[in-house]
């Protein structure tokens, strides 16, 4: 380690949904690493720790090292040709870089969808059915004093939620922290984070929506047949002395996360909890809040809706937004094999899409925003390296309680950011589809 | 370069200009007095039409959290009204909760050069500017939301002084980059967040004790001895209630002469007389207004058809949620702040209150005398989207149309309003006044709504027609700070407008104090909470106007 060295205080971990603020870094100058980050989670530890600068090329076009301007000329060349060119990721990068995005894909008349489509897609899909009653963390922390967490796993995905915003925290009207609270688990089966209930609840796999509907039928006062414990695994008891504590709390907190959203039922599994939430309102205040996971993808849920007016999975073909999950969203898109062009932003579909969309993305050209090596970036025609968003990069990141939060960033990088390149292609494309 | 508008008709109210033709000289984006033999570089005959400073709205949610909520919530409501990209402009989506690109485009192509979003919560302060920084076309500002947050409960609470809640308010005004305070069912929001789902303004809230009538009091101080320019900005208790007229009658006297301004104030102006138990307050409501020269008003009016209101008013939306239609809503608590309500609503001339309501805001625009001191608002989109505006102003001048519509709402709701036997009609000189020098005067923008030289050369021109709603829907030009940006009511230049802000002085110990509250209960860090300058300007679009107070500030 050098001497010299720097410290960065109240800088912003983006690791995951959290989006923790009260970091402190040690930052060795010399060395471009970050040696210390108090505060940090194991998770937080190692997105600092080991952010190391390594020497890559800034940019390659089908594996050959170029200049990061002939890459955006062929990048832009690339979607400008294309006839239907597609834009994807967005979780793990900045608002301002997601605003770019949405203006690339509309002057591109192409599609724009972000990694919300693949985890909490039906989340929003239910949202719009049935609304939802909720709020911040910040409220969570001073006055819950029942939390539920529903399929979800925060202990392992968000090591900080419970202690920082949920369930430990002294709060203002909660003075004794997890003692005036009380925190019911339900899942499947037993997780890291089972530990930290009062209650679990144990349920029959694919069985949620059946749980949660009787739950709606017992919290308005309706009989439930003591045979749900057959097909739920739960007893009618259980979930009758659930409802007293919910119906009793002075402020009530469903959460939830994946293990709900993408299981058997998802937007109608989404839409019973928001609903069951909302319905607690005749009695106590009650609020429900998915448990978001990478960075910043509340972010750009945010800047596509209010740029188009829709969250994810948005077309331009005919020149203003449309809206429709499964066939604009990307996995659709691309198992279809309609995308004749793909950008994929700080984000690696070809190691976790489907076959059939993988397969479609090797055929097709292939552009990628990334700040180090991943599958997709291997099969990319033109892939550009890119800085970091909070370690190198500043700007903006949604928490998952839609609280913006600004970046500090440690120290710069060679490379450029995913805003700056994606500002550079956009205005080239527009020079090339005007001129 | 020298542009010269020649021969129009000006109807320049800050300046006594009443139906004048006279020329008008840009220069420098600004209106000028070009020396004798100074050559025009450009001339525009504008024989025949009329010349007005481009309007501002003072009202309107534009940006922030509540309005994505809406955009959100509502997919099938964009559907219908599409907005495609050209050569020049983004694509984008209206109608209820139009996207931030149609927002920016629309409101330029009816003549309007400013608009102020009115609710934003201090935690999401940078939401809101975020959203605004996607608005094209127009000026910017927002009022930042006190008087549910936890804060401010606490000092009353503890019984600080006035000092120190001038110091807190000065501090948000700075953290927030806001240009005014606006205060949202005082004390009420919290009082929701304890589960209590209505609170009268001398009933002591929930844990604090504190009442809305102190709350109002302390804040509007605040804002006055600050020497911020535009007054405490109220959306008062009872939002919506019937018998709320009682409520903000006493609101007014409880002033005491502080100045105040009561915003979309046909939602607190009813009665609980009549078959219905719902009834018009507006007589008095103008009355009162007439007789408090301390006291502004906007109105925001309902229009009839589909909108979505969004409101920080938890406690009200809630209550209205069975109303809901489409059938979903939303209610949101934020960050010891306050909170955000989302309710799709349609207004329907068939039904009795919704006609009444409708009525209620008319009356209120032709009672109250002073058109310096009433605001043209929907409140939008909660009484109706802003798209309306030209229609609303034909309705105010327009007495035959006006008529001819009450004949055709809900026949109680017709028997229920004076609105048939008031013969006012609304002069273009007046409209000018309540979209233009109005609010730039009321807001502090001393070069803004006007047309003498100096004034910044934003400015709507429109071919006089009989036919107002045609008149307004469609300027011939607009130009932005002297640049032509629409021309025949389309969009030919897109521009970027300034953010209004003001920063009055304050003893900087209040930071020290809320660094300890935001370490002990808070999930943010002061120092990331508050919002520089670089957030607004560094994408190279947005830039920040500082308005001085009315005794010092700091730049
Ligand atoms: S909880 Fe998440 S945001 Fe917080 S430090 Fe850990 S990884 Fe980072
Ligand atoms: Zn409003």
């Amino acid at each position: 380690m050098s001497e010299n060295t720097t410290i960065v205080e109240n800088a912003t971990c983006t690791f995951c949904g959290c989006v923790c603020d009260d970091m402190e870094l040690t930052v060795d100058l010399d060395e471009k690493r970050i040696t210390k980050a108090r505060n940090a989670c194991v998770l937080g530890r190692a997105w600092f720790l080991e952010h190391r600068h390594q020497e890559r090329p800034a940019a390659l076009i089908d594996g050959r090292e170029v200049s990061v301007e002939e890459a955006i000329e062929e990048a832009a060349q690339t979607l400008v040709k294309a006839r239907f060119p597609i834009i994807y990721g967005l979780s793990d990068t900045t608002c301002e870089a997601q605003r770019q995005a949405v203006a690339l894909a509309d002057f591109l008349d192409g599609n724009i969808d972000t990694t919300t489509s693949v985890c909490h897609g039906p989340s929003g899909i239910a949202f719009q059915g049935v609304g939802e009653s909720t709020a911040t963390l910040g409220e969570v922390k001073n006055r819950a004093d029942l939390l539920i967490y529903w399929g979800g796993n925060p202990a392992e995905a968000h090591p900080r939620h419970f202690t920082r915003y949920a369930v430990t925290p002294k709060g203002m009207f909660v003075p004794n922290g997890k003692k005036d609270r009380t925190v019911v688990l339900v899942d499947v089966r037993a997780t890291p984070s089972t530990p930290v209930a009062d209650i679990f609840i144990k349920v029959r796999p694919g069985r949620d929506f059946e749980v949660l509907w009787a739950l709606r039928a017992l919290v308005r006062g309706k009989p439930v047949d003591p045979g749900i414990e057959e097909v739920t695994g739960v007893p009618l008891a259980t979930l009758e002395d659930l409802v007293e504590r919910m119906k009793n709390c002075n402020f009530g907190v469903l959460f939830f996360g994946m293990g709900l959203t993408m299981t058997r039922g998802r937007h109608f599994n989404s839409g019973a909890l928001l609903s069951l939430a909302t319905d607690l309102n005749e009695f106590t205040h009650f609020v429900a809040k998915p448990v978001r996971g990478h960075g910043n993808v509340t972010g750009a849920d945010n800047v596509v809706s209010w740029q188009t007016g829709y969250p994810f999975g948005v077309n331009f073909n005919r020149g203003y937004p449309r809206f429709n999950p499964g066939e604009f969203t990307t996995v659709d898109v691309l198992a279809r094999g309609e995308a004749d062009a793909a950008c994929i932003i700080s984000s690696d579909p070809a190691s976790n899409f489907p076959r059939a969309a993988i397969e479609h993305l090797k055929r097709i050209p292939v552009i990628t925003f990334d700040p180090k090596p991943t599958v997709t970036s291997e099969l990319a025609h033109v892939a550009f390296t890119t800085a970091t968003y909070g370690i190198n990069v500043t700007g903006t990141a949604y928490r998952m309680d839609d609280v913006p939060i600004m970046l500090r960033p440690a120290f710069e990088s060679p490379y450029p950011s995913d805003e700056e390149l994606l500002r550079a292609i956009t205005d080239r494309v527009r020079e090339l589809r005007n001129g | 370069m020298l542009i010269k508008l020649a021969n129009g008709t000006l109807y320049d109210p800050a300046n006594g200009i009443d139906g004048e033709v006279r020329d008008l000289y840009i220069r420098d984006g600004r209106i000028a007095e070009p020396a004798g033999d100074e050559k025009v570089d450009q001339e525009y005959d504008l024989t025949g039409k009329v010349v007005m400073a481009g309007a501002i709205d003072l009202h309107t949610h534009i940006g922030g959290g509540k309005v994505t909520i809406a955009r959100t919530l509502l997919p099938e409501d964009h559907r219908g009204d599409p907005m495609p990209r050209s050569e020049l402009r983004r694509s984008s989506c209206g109608h209820v909760a139009p996207g931030t690109y149609y927002t920016g485009y629309r409101y330029a192509e009816m003549g309007y050069t400013a608009g102020f979003e009115p609710a934003v919560l201090p935690a999401n302060a940078r939401a809101a500017h975020m959203e605004m920084a996607d608005i094209p076309m127009i000026d910017k500002g927002g009022y930042a939301m006190l008087g549910s947050d936890d804060f401010l409960l606490r000092m009353m609470a503890a019984g600080d002084d006035q000092e120190a809640i001038n110091d807190y308010v000065a501090w948000t005004l700075q953290a927030t980059q806001c240009i005014g305070i606006k205060v949202v069912n005082p004390g009420g929001i919290s009082a929701f967040k304890f589960n209590q789902r209505s609170l009268d303004l001398d009933e002591e809230g929930p844990h604090y004790g504190q009442t809305p009538r102190e709350i109002l009091r302390r804040l509007a101080r605040a804002v006055h001895e600050l020497g911020v320019t535009h007054p405490l900005h109220v959306h008062g208790c009872n939002l919506g209630v019937p018998g709320n007229v009682d409520t903000t009658l006493r609101t007014i006297a409880g002033m005491e002469g502080l100045p105040v301004h009561l915003t979309h104030i046909q939602f607190h102006s009813y009665g609980t007389e009549g078959d219905y138990g719902f009834s018009s307050g507006a007589a008095q409501i103008a009355e009162a207004v007439n007789a408090n020269p301390n006291v502004s008003v906007d109105v925001g009016q309902i229009l009839f058809g589909q909108t979505v209101t969004a409101s920080g008013d938890t406690m009200q939306q809630f209550a209205n949620h069975s109303h809901a239609n489409p059938s979903k809503w939303v209610c949101m608590d934020i960050e010891c702040d306050a909170g955000c309500g989302v309710v799709p609503f349609r207004y329907k001339d068939q039904s009795f209150v919704n006609a009444l309501q409708w009525a209620i805001g008319l009356e209120i625009f032709l009672l109250v005398d002073d058109p310096w001191r009433v605001f043209l608002t929907t409140d939008h989109p909660n009484g109706a989207p802003f798209m309306t505006y030209p229609h609303l102003i034909r309705l105010l001048m327009d007495r035959s149309f006006r008529n001819d519509l009450l004949a055709t709402i809900h026949p109680q709701a017709q028997a229920m309003t004076t609105l048939a036997s008031i013969d006012r009609e609304y002069s273009l000189y007046e409209i000018a006044i309540m979209t233009r020098a109005g609010p730039a005067r009321t807001l502090g923008l001393a070069d803004y709504g006007h047309l003498g030289p100096g004034a910044r050369a934003d400015i709507t021109v429109y071919t006089d027609q009989p036919d107002r709603e045609a008149m307004f829907e469609r300027p011939d030009y607009v130009f932005k700070s002297g640049e032509l940006v629409v021309r025949n009511g389309e969009v030919v230049k897109v521009v970027w407008g300034t953010t209004h802000v003001t920063r009055p002085e304050y003893d900087r110990a209040i930071e020290k104090r809320l660094a300890r509250y935001f370490d002990q209960y808070l999930t943010m860090r002061l120092d990331n909470f508050t919002m520089s300058d670089e957030e607004i300007t560094e994408d190279g679009r947005g830039s920040i106007t500082v308005h001085p107070t009315q005794g010092g500030s700091r730049q």
